[in-house]
Parts: C-alpha cells; sequence; structure tokens
C-alpha cells in the first residue's frame, strides 16, 4: 500500500468497503468456477475482464484469458477477422486495466504475449505508450514495453536514441532516459569500431550532460550518466602487466620454512618460502584470463615449464583475476652451490592473455631474475615469540631496492596504452567540473572531480610512480566527509585508498614506514624487515600491486572491516590486524591462499560480535554459496551449545594454515571453549595470545 | 528515537490474518501466500512464530500445490515461482520441508529454465530476473540446485547488469534496488559475486540513502521502507553496507510504525500493510536493532533457520 495516508476508518467506510469486498469475493469466485470447469464463453470472459478491471493483479485471471483466447482461437479457425477481433478484446482488457494501475506486471506481459502472436497492428502502440510516458517517465514497465515493441517495429537504435533526448530536454532528472541512453550508445559503439567515431561521440555526450548538470548540480541523474561517461573514457585499452614479484632483474636468496629465530626475512632479497611453492605473481591492471602456461613461458634449468600451473586469485572460483600466481618448485635446486639460477617468464608472445571485453595484453613482456637457495640451517635456535611492540622496532635504513614497477624496472618495453584523446578528454571534464564547482557545492561534483583527478593520474602513470593529484583528492574526500556525513565511511575507504597509493609510490614515502623487527633476542644480525601501515586511519586496504614483496606487514590500530585483496601478498609471513574492525571469520578469507603465513594477530577486533555478517556470501568455501569445496571438519570439537557458524568459519579460514602464533584475544568470540577448539585446528600452534604451549 | 513496538507489530499480523472481510484483502487473496510469508517471517523474526498452529498453515500450503508441483498463490489459483518460492521458505519456517514431493516441486522449477539460462514465471512465459531468484533460492534451499544449469544462469543475469553496476528484470531493462536483491541474491547463493561490481553497485546503493534516513529504490525517487530491505540486503551481500548511516536508517524506519495499532507503513503517517511491516523488521533486523532475530540477506530467512538447513544445526 503506497503513499495512502493513515487513518482511521469512519463507520461509513468500513460499510462501504466490506459491500465492495463482498461483490469483488463473489466475482472472484464466479471467475475461479468458470477457470475451474474450462468455460469460455462470453458471459465467462466477462467477468473475468470485469475483474482484471478491478485488479490487474489478479493473475491467475490473465492466465485464463490466454486460456480462452487459444481456445477460441482453435474454434474460429477460419475466419482471420474473427482471429483478430478476438486478440484486439485482449489489447482493450489490458488497456482498461493498465488504466487502473499501469504497474501491473501480468497486464503488461498479457499485452506482450497477444502482440508476439502477430495477429495485432502496432501502429496503437507507441502512441499508448507515450501517453503513459507522459504520465510518468521513469515506469519502469512502460520502458520495457518500450523496447519490445521497437525491436518489433524495427525502429533504428537513433530513433530511439532521440526519443531519450526529448525527454531528457522535457525534464533532465529523468534517470530511466539515461539509463536508456547509455544502453543504445553501447550498441552504437559495439557496431561501430572506429576509433574517431566513438570519440566523437562520447565527446558529444560529455557536453550533452554537462547541460543538465548546470541545471541542478545536485540532482543524481546526469551524474551517473556522467560517471559511466568517464568509465568509457579510461577504461585502458589493453591489459598492462603493473606489477609482478619477483620484479625483474632481482637477486633472490630462498630458503625453505624455518622458524622466525632464524632472521630470514632480514634483507629485501632474502626470502622464506616453502621451497616446493616459490610464487611467481603477476599483477595486471584489469582483470584478465588466459594465463596459463603456453601463454607464460617459464625458462630456467630446474622446473619444465609444463609443471607449472597457474591459478587466479579470486575470492571466489572464477576463471579470471587481475592477479594471478604460478608456483615453481625450487626443492630439486642444489643447496650447496650458491649459485644462482637465472629464471626467464616470458607473456604475452603467444596470443591468449586477454581482458574480460576480449583484448589481448598490450606488450609482451619479459622478466627475468636470478635465484639462489640458501642451505637450510640446521635448528639454530628456539623458536621464539614474536611481540608487536613499539620499542621492537627500529628505522631501516638500508637502500631500498626496486620493489616494484617503477618504469625504469621495465626498460623501454613500456608503449603508452593510452590515447592523447583519453588524457585531453580527462583534462577537459576536469576544468568543466571545477568550473562547475566554483558556483556549487555539489557533493556529487566533488566526488566526479576526485574520480577524474585519480583517472589522469593512472593514465599518465600508469605504474602509479606518480600521485600528481593525490593531496587534491585526499582534500576533496576530507571535505566531503564533513558535507555528507551520512555517506563519510565512503569517502574514508576511498580516501584509505588514495592515501595507500600515495605512501607506497615512491622509494623515499616507503623507506618512513620500513623497520627492522628487533625482537628477536638469538639474533645477531638484523631482524626481519617489517613495513608498518599502523595506526593510519585506513580503512579499506588497497594498492597491492605495491606490496608484493612484503613479507611482514603491521596494519594494526586502523579501522579495517575487511582485508579483500591481501591474497596477492604471497610472501606474507607475519601479519598483525589487531584492533581493526573485522567482524567476522568470513572477512578472513584471503588468508586461506596465504601459505607461508605463520603469525597472524587478530586480537581486538569484532569477531563473534555481530549477528549479520556482511562477508558471508564473499568467502569461497561456504555451504551457503554452493561453492562445492566444502568439507566441515570441526564439528567433533564444536560444543553443543556454540554458534556453529563461528566454529564453521573458523575451521575453513584456519584448516589450511600453519600457524604458529595467533592471538585472537579481545574478540567477542574468543571465550575458553573456542580456545581450546583453536588448539584442536591448530595443531602447529606454539603461541596463542602470548601463552606458550610448549608443543614441541 | 521511539522504539520498536514489537508487540503491537505482532498483534497487528495476527489481526490481519483474521480480517479476511475487508476490500484490501479480498483484493490481496491471489497473493496471500506471498503474505504468509511476510507475516510469519515477521513473526518469527520478533521470536513469536510458536503463536501460529503450524499443521494449519502447512495443510494449507499443500492445498494451494498444483498438480504441475508448483503453488499457487492462493488455493485454486495457478501455480508461479513467485508462490513456489514463499511456499518452501513458509516450510522451512516449520522445519517442515519434509512434507514436500521433493521432486514434483523441483521438477516443476527446473522446467522453467530458458535455453538462455533466464527463467519463466510459469508456463506462459514472463522472463524476469526475479524467476532467476526465485528458482535459484528454493533449488538452494531443497538442495538440488544441479538439477538446473547454473552457469547459463548466472550468464543470463550477468547480461541484466546496467551502467550503474546495477541490475534490470530483463537484459536492457533500468537498475531497482528490488531487481538488485534479485540478481545479487542470486549470485551470492551460487557463489557468483565476482561478476559484481562491488564499489560501482555498492555506491549507486548507499546513495539511496536519502536526507530523512530512508531509502529509496532509484535515484530522485521517494524513500521507502521495503527499500530497506531490499537496498540494505544488496550492500550486506557485497559488504558494503557500512557506506550508509545505520542509525537514520533506523530512525526512519521506526518513524513508520503505526506505534497505536502495530504495522509498518511505506514512510511516515501512511496506512501500514504486512508488505511493509515485514521489511521494516527485517531492515531492523539487518541494522542489528536489538530483540530482533538476525536475518540471512541471501536466502531472507532467519540466520538460524538458515544454518539449520545447511550446517544442520543452529
Amino acid at each position: 500500500m503506497h503513499g495512502r495516508p493513515r487513518t482511521a476508518p469512519k463507520p461509513e467506510d468500513a460499510a462501504a468497503s466490506a459491500a465492495k469486498a463482498q461483490k469483488l469475493r463473489a466475482l472472484q469466485s464466479q471467475f475461479l468456477s468458470y477457470h475451474h470447469d474450462r468455460i469460455y464463453t462470453k458471459e465467462a470472459l466477462d467477468t473475468s475482464a470485469k475483474l482484471l478491471e478491478i485488479n490487474p493483479e489478479y493473475y491467475t485471471a490473465w492466465n485464463y484469458r490466454k486460456l480462452a483466447v487459444e481456445h477460441n482461437v482453435k474454434e474460429s479457425e477460419s475466419s482471420p477477422e474473427s482471429v483478430k477481433s478476438i486478440f484486439d478484446e485482449e489489447l482493450k482488457v489490458v488497456e482498461n486495466a493498465l488504466r487502473q494501475n499501469f504497474k501491473s506486471y501480468g497486464a503488461w506481459h498479457h499485452r506482450k504475449w497477444v502482440l508476439s502472436k502477430g495477429h495485432s497492428s502496432l501502429d496503437h502502440e507507441l502512441r499508448l505508450l507515450d501517453r503513459f510516458q507522459k504520465a510518468d517517465p521513469r515506469n519502469f514497465h512502460a520502458w520495457n514495453y518500450r523496447r519490445f515493441v521497437a525491436a518489433l517495429l524495427g525502429r533504428s537504435v537513433e530513433d530511439e536514441l532521440q526519443y531519450t533526448e526529448d525527454l531528457i530536454g522535457n525534464n533532465f532528472s529523468n534517470y530511466s532516459a539515461w539509463h536508456n541512453r547509455s544502453m543504445l550508445l553501447s550498441e552504437i559503439l559495439k557496431k561501430k569500431e572506429q576509433e574517431s567515431y566513438s570519440q566523437d561521440t562520447i565527446s558529444k555526450e560529455y557536453e550533452f550532460v554537462l547541460n543538465a548538470l548546470y541545471t541542478d548540480p545536485d540532482d543524481q541523474s546526469g551524474w551517473f550518466y556522467h560517471h559511466w561517461l568517464l568509465d568509457q573514457t579510461s577504461k585502458a585499452k589493453a591489459p598492462l602487466l603493473v606489477s609482478s614479484w619477483p620484479v625483474p632483474g632481482s637477486e633472490l636468496v630462498v630458503s625453505g620454512n624455518v622458524s622466525l629465530g632464524d632472521h630470514p626475512l632480514s634483507s629485501f632479497s632474502k626470502v622464506t618460502v616453502a621451497l616446493e611453492r616459490f610464487p611467481v605473481v603477476l599483477y595486471f591492471n584489469q582483470t584478465v584470463e588466459g594465463v596459463n602456461s603456453s601463454t607464460v613461458a617459464i625458462q630456467c634449468t630446474f622446473v619444465q615449464n609444463e609443471d607449472v600451473t597457474w591459478k587466479p586469485f579470486s575470492p571466489q572460483n572464477s576463471w579470471a583475476s587481475k592477479v594471478w600466481v604460478g608456483y615453481l618448485d625450487l626443492s630439486g635446486v642444489d643447496h650447496h652451490s650458491s649459485a644462482p639460477h637465472t629464471v626467464e617468464v616470458k607473456l604475452g608472445h603467444h596470443k591468449g592473455i586477454m581482458s574480460s571485453n576480449g583484448l589481448q595484453l598490450s606488450v609482451p613482456f619479459d622478466l627475468s631474475f636470478r635465484v639462489s637457495v640458501k642451505p637450510l640451517e640446521t635448528q639454530s635456535s628456539k623458536d621464539e615469540k614474536l611481540v608487536w611492540e613499539e620499542d621492537k622496532f627500529y628505522a631501516c635504513e638500508m637502500p631500498i631496492p626496486c620493489l616494484c614497477y617503477d618504469g625504469i624496472s621495465v626498460g623501454n618495453k613500456y608503449e603508452p596504452t593510452t590515447s592523447d584523446w583519453q588524457i585531453g578528454t580527462i583534462a577537459e571534464e576536469i576544468s568543466q567540473i571545477r568550473n562547475l564547482l566554483a558556483i556549487s557545492d555539489s557533493k556529487i561534483g566533488k566526488i566526479t572531480l576526485a574520480r577524474l583527478l585519480m583517472a589522469h593520474d593512472v593514465m599518465s602513470s600508469p605504474y602509479a610512480t606518480k600521485t600528481v593529484h593525490a593531496e587534491e583528492v585526499l582534500g576533496l574526500y576530507s571535505e566531503l566527509m564533513k558535507l555528507d556525513p551520512s555517506h563519510s565511511q565512503y569517502y574514508k575507504d576511498e580516501r584509505s585508498l588514495v592515501l595507500l597509493q600515495q605512501l607506497l609510490s615512491s622509494g623515499g614515502t616507503l623507506l618512513k614506514h620500513c623497520f627492522y623487527y628487533g625482537g628477536i633476542t638469538s639474533s645477531s644480525t638484523h631482524g626481519p624487515i617489517c613495513l608498518r601501515l599502523n595506526n593510519q586511519s585506513i580503512s579499506r586496504m588497497g594498492a597491492f600491486d605495491k606490496l608484493l614483496w612484503v613479507q611482514m606487514l603491521d596494519l594494526s590500530d586502523n579501522e579495517l572491516h575487511s582485508i579483500e585483496g591481501l591474497e596477492a601478498m604471497q610472501l606474507l609471513h607475519c601479519l598483525n590486524l589487531g584492533r581493526n574492525k573485522l567482524r567476522s571469520f568470513t572477512a578472513l578469507d584471503p588468508l586461506r591462499c596465504l601459505k607461508s603465513l605463520k603469525v597472524l594477530n587478530i586480537s581486538h577486533n569484532e569477531i563473534g560480535l555481530h549477528s549479520i555478517d556482511t562477508t558471508r556470501y564473499l568467502c569461497s568455501a561456504s555451504p551457503l554459496s554452493h561453492n562445492g569445496e566444502v568439507i566441515w571438519h570441526g564439528d567433533d570439537f564444536t560444543p553443543e551449545d556454540a554458534d556453529v557458524t563461528n566454529y564453521w568459519e573458523a575451521s575453513m579460514v584456519f584448516k589450511s594454515l600453519e600457524l604458529t602464533q595467533l592471538d585472537i584475544v579481545g574478540n567477542a568470540v574468543a571465550n575458553e571453549k573456542f580456545q581450546s577448539f583453536l588448539l584442536k585446528i591448530l595443531p602447529k600452534l606454539q603461541f596463542l595470545d602470548g601463552q606458550n604451549l610448549h608443543r614441541i | 528515537m521511539g522504539e520498536l513496538a514489537g508487540d503491537k507489530h505482532v498483534k497487528y499480523i495476527l489481526c490481519v490474518e483474521k480480517k479476511k472481510d475487508s476490500f484490501e484483502s479480498v483484493v490481496m487473496e491471489h497473493l496471500r501466500l506471498n503474505g504468509a510469508y511476510w507475516g510469519l517471517t515477521t513473526l518469527d523474526l520478533l521470536g513469536k512464530l510458536d503463536t501460529v498452529d503450524s499443521n494449519e498453515v502447512v495443510s494449507w500450503i499443500l492445498q494451494c500445490q498444483h498438480e504441475s508441483g508448483g503453488f499457487g498463490g492462493n488455493i485454486g489459483h495457478d501455480p508461479h515461482l513467485l508462490y513456489t518460492l514463499s511456499a518452501v521458505q513458509v516450510l522451512a519456517l516449520f522445519d517442515k520441508l519434509d512434507v514436500l514431493d521433493l521432486n514434483k516441486v523441483t521438477d516443476y522449477i527446473r522446467s522453467l529454465q530458458n535455453e538462455d539460462g533466464s527463467f519463466s514465471g510459469d508456463v506462459w512465459g514472463e522472463v524476469d530476473t526475479r524467476f532467476s531468484y526465485c528458482a535459484i533460492c528454493c533449488l538452494a534451499i531443497l538442495k538440488r540446485l544441479d538439477l538446473i544449469n547454473v552457469e547459463k544462469a548466472v550468464r543470463y543475469i550477468v547480461s541484466c547488469k546496467t551502467l550503474d553496476g546495477g541490475f534490470g528484470c530483463t537484459p536492457g531493462a533500468e537498475s531497482h534496488a528490488g531487481q538488485i536483491f534479485c540478481c545479487v541474491g542470486a549470485l551470492a547463493i551460487t557463489g557468483s559475486l565476482h561478476h559484481v561490481d562491488k564499489d560501482l553497485l555498492g555506491w549507486w546503493l548507499c546513495e539511496r540513502q536519502v536526507k530523512s534516513g530512508g531509502l529509496n529504490g532509484r535515484p530522485e525517487k521517494l524513500a521507502d521502507v521495503c527499500y530497506s530491505w531490499w537496498v540494505l540486503s544488496s550492500l550486506i551481500m557485497i559488504d558494503r553496507v557500512h557506506w550508509i548511516d545505520k542509525e537514520k536508517l533506523i530512525k526512519f524506519i521506526l518513524d513508520c510504525q503505526d506505534t497505536e495499532n502495530g504495522g509498518i507503513s511505506d514512510r511516515p503517517d501512511d496506512a501500514v500493510d504486512v508488505f511493509h511491516t515485514y521489511f521494516g523488521v527485517a531492515g531492523l533486523s539487518l541494522l542489528e536493532y536489538p530483540g530482533v532475530k538476525a536475518i540471512d540477506p541471501a536466502y531472507a530467512l532467519p540466520v538460524d533457520v538458515v544454518n539449520r538447513i545447511f550446517f544442520g544445526r543452529c
């Protein structure tokens, strides 16, 4: 019951309503008996027509009329006139019903059904639609019907485009018309492949929408369309590899899984991973498919290319991803020889790596690095507890090698993937929106400007090494948080992504966040290097393409409630997520891909506190989302009275990890029963919430 | 801010059920099964499902079943996916799914999948992503998703994506929050949310919150309590619900209560109905309002019911 005022019924109204109800009830039961007895006489049809005029939503009556039409057409098969008149009668009934309620699904579908039989003239349909669309230009039933009729009539896309223009001219706030325009234009752009044509078309659309934006800068309709245009403009033409691990030219020393006390992470070039799973990570600027041993060739002495399986990193089972990993087996490499081995990875020489819209990798890419395997040290020290305390970290003065792509590392192979037209168009829009914002405080205008500025940065520097506009964008988001507090978390999330981009874009700012961990007493040299992004008010993680090298990461004291994307950090060994806003174990789903992870701090989050789990459907192995890999092992360990989902989810995340240290204190879920459950599902655990479990 | 008048709403729902003679209830007679789902789920969320005689409901539901296996909106009405889903959901609420002839129901649902992966609502061929959701949700609850071509069903839903990251009823149709719930829900249940552009859709959805705190279903439309369900559940499934102001929305829903006679309306001071009462209470549940049981955003059933189905225990 939409939009009807709440009033106490007057006695006479109640009486009238009861009388009306009685009449309708009689009509309905009369109708149902005709329907069940399959009576299709004129009288019976009249009853159903009357009923539908009062109550167009009475769907069984529409079905009945279809049966009646089929029956009566069969009866009168010889005469085309009488067939036509049977169908024309249906169109009349629909029109009457729509007058009563033109949001009736059943009525619109009945009309489509009649027309698709091909006995009726279509001439009247556009006029009828004009009438309805004038009365309610946003009625989506009418718009859907319009697309149906336009197709039947063979109307040109251009004519329909003109129609949207007319409606927008009448009222620019017609989002339905803008929507239809985007659909029609996509069709045109797909058909005409000439680049100059698409560019002209998009440029004209920018001019067209700008008028609407000026008319009322606070109306959303035009802005969403503008956003869509920006998306059409800034879509990189072809996929590009923007980052990888290892970085081209790097020299790496790899040791197998050893304990923290062996300080294996104490230099940027020393890596600890299981030798049989040495990861090569490829990070593209967009989602791609087709990464496999025929599109990527690996050349080295110890691995056969065909033996390398490439796996997409996507939180759910899908065949496309921005990030791909292939594992090399180093276990056969001679540990006693310190001579490094060269590994060459060549991709894009054969077609097959492509974006979702079918575009091939823009340039072939060769990356070569050298790797030597360090002999495994014999039990040099006892396992030590890692303590994430401020005084355990000290500044790292080591010069930072190239950890991610900066244009130099990829040499002269870089070819621009963005055209002058793209950059020019974005620059033009930046100045247009600046002008608009000079006379209006439109929040959505500010969001648009922030996005345009970021798009400009990405286009001028595909490896995101220059963040020219970052300061201005950060300022815009801060302003927006004040201007529109209801959506402040959205702005905060967007702001966090820009902030991370800025922090990680240059060696200088990065070095400020790199520390040695000095908490290991047995260590005589430097401890491991830790990237500390703690206490930065980060509400969302991003810039993972710059973080592929990180083995120890401190994200504590932020406002993270998700770690989406973290699965790309294949080398991660120690992770501190303490004092954030994680709400459930399903939010930790990305950790399942991090096979090197040993030390995890998730203390003082909100796990177990909330009745609604916002990541329940984003995790990769829930029985609720039918992903096919669900095996529930923990039932034996789950106490009778416990909330089964927390136990199930914890077991799902942790069973694939070999954690030695876990901090979970300060979460609602972490009671004694739960702790004893954790001990059962984490057999390698040595420290739980700081307590030595003395397992060895 | 007012409080949730839970007891009044329970009373209202029980009383609507008895008032079969008003014009409104006669007009709604053909979708009584939907009404039963709205009313009974509300009662369950408010902890009062036991005030209803489950045997009576179950036997009535079975009388709504057609020989084809599908359910009509009431006794004597034609079968349709919209009511088949409500029937299955209500039986799930009462833990009575075992009364169903499983093959009969699932054969009906399977028979409605089209070559392109879409679903017709019934034999008359109306195609809409709402029906994709009905079919997928039903079969998942009955653990027979393998009967349909899920890959094609997903591909069809993805083909209904629009410029704003949302979804419409058919390819080319405009986004609408109700339709988005159906599509995102179906993708969630089939483990296919990677097809959703979560940031784009999340932004569009969070922009549905207007100054009053309420949510609308499309840009530049009025807020309405029912979108507290459609928008919120979608935002939760894609983990972007923190982008709206929850306190303001709670206040808007509470302002739409009839605190005297019970029930919730679309907007403050409008006439109440069961539909909006359910969506208001379900919205408060998603907002973790104290005293309301948690509801699952994809299956639209209380979390304990969903857990009972999929984990074998609550």
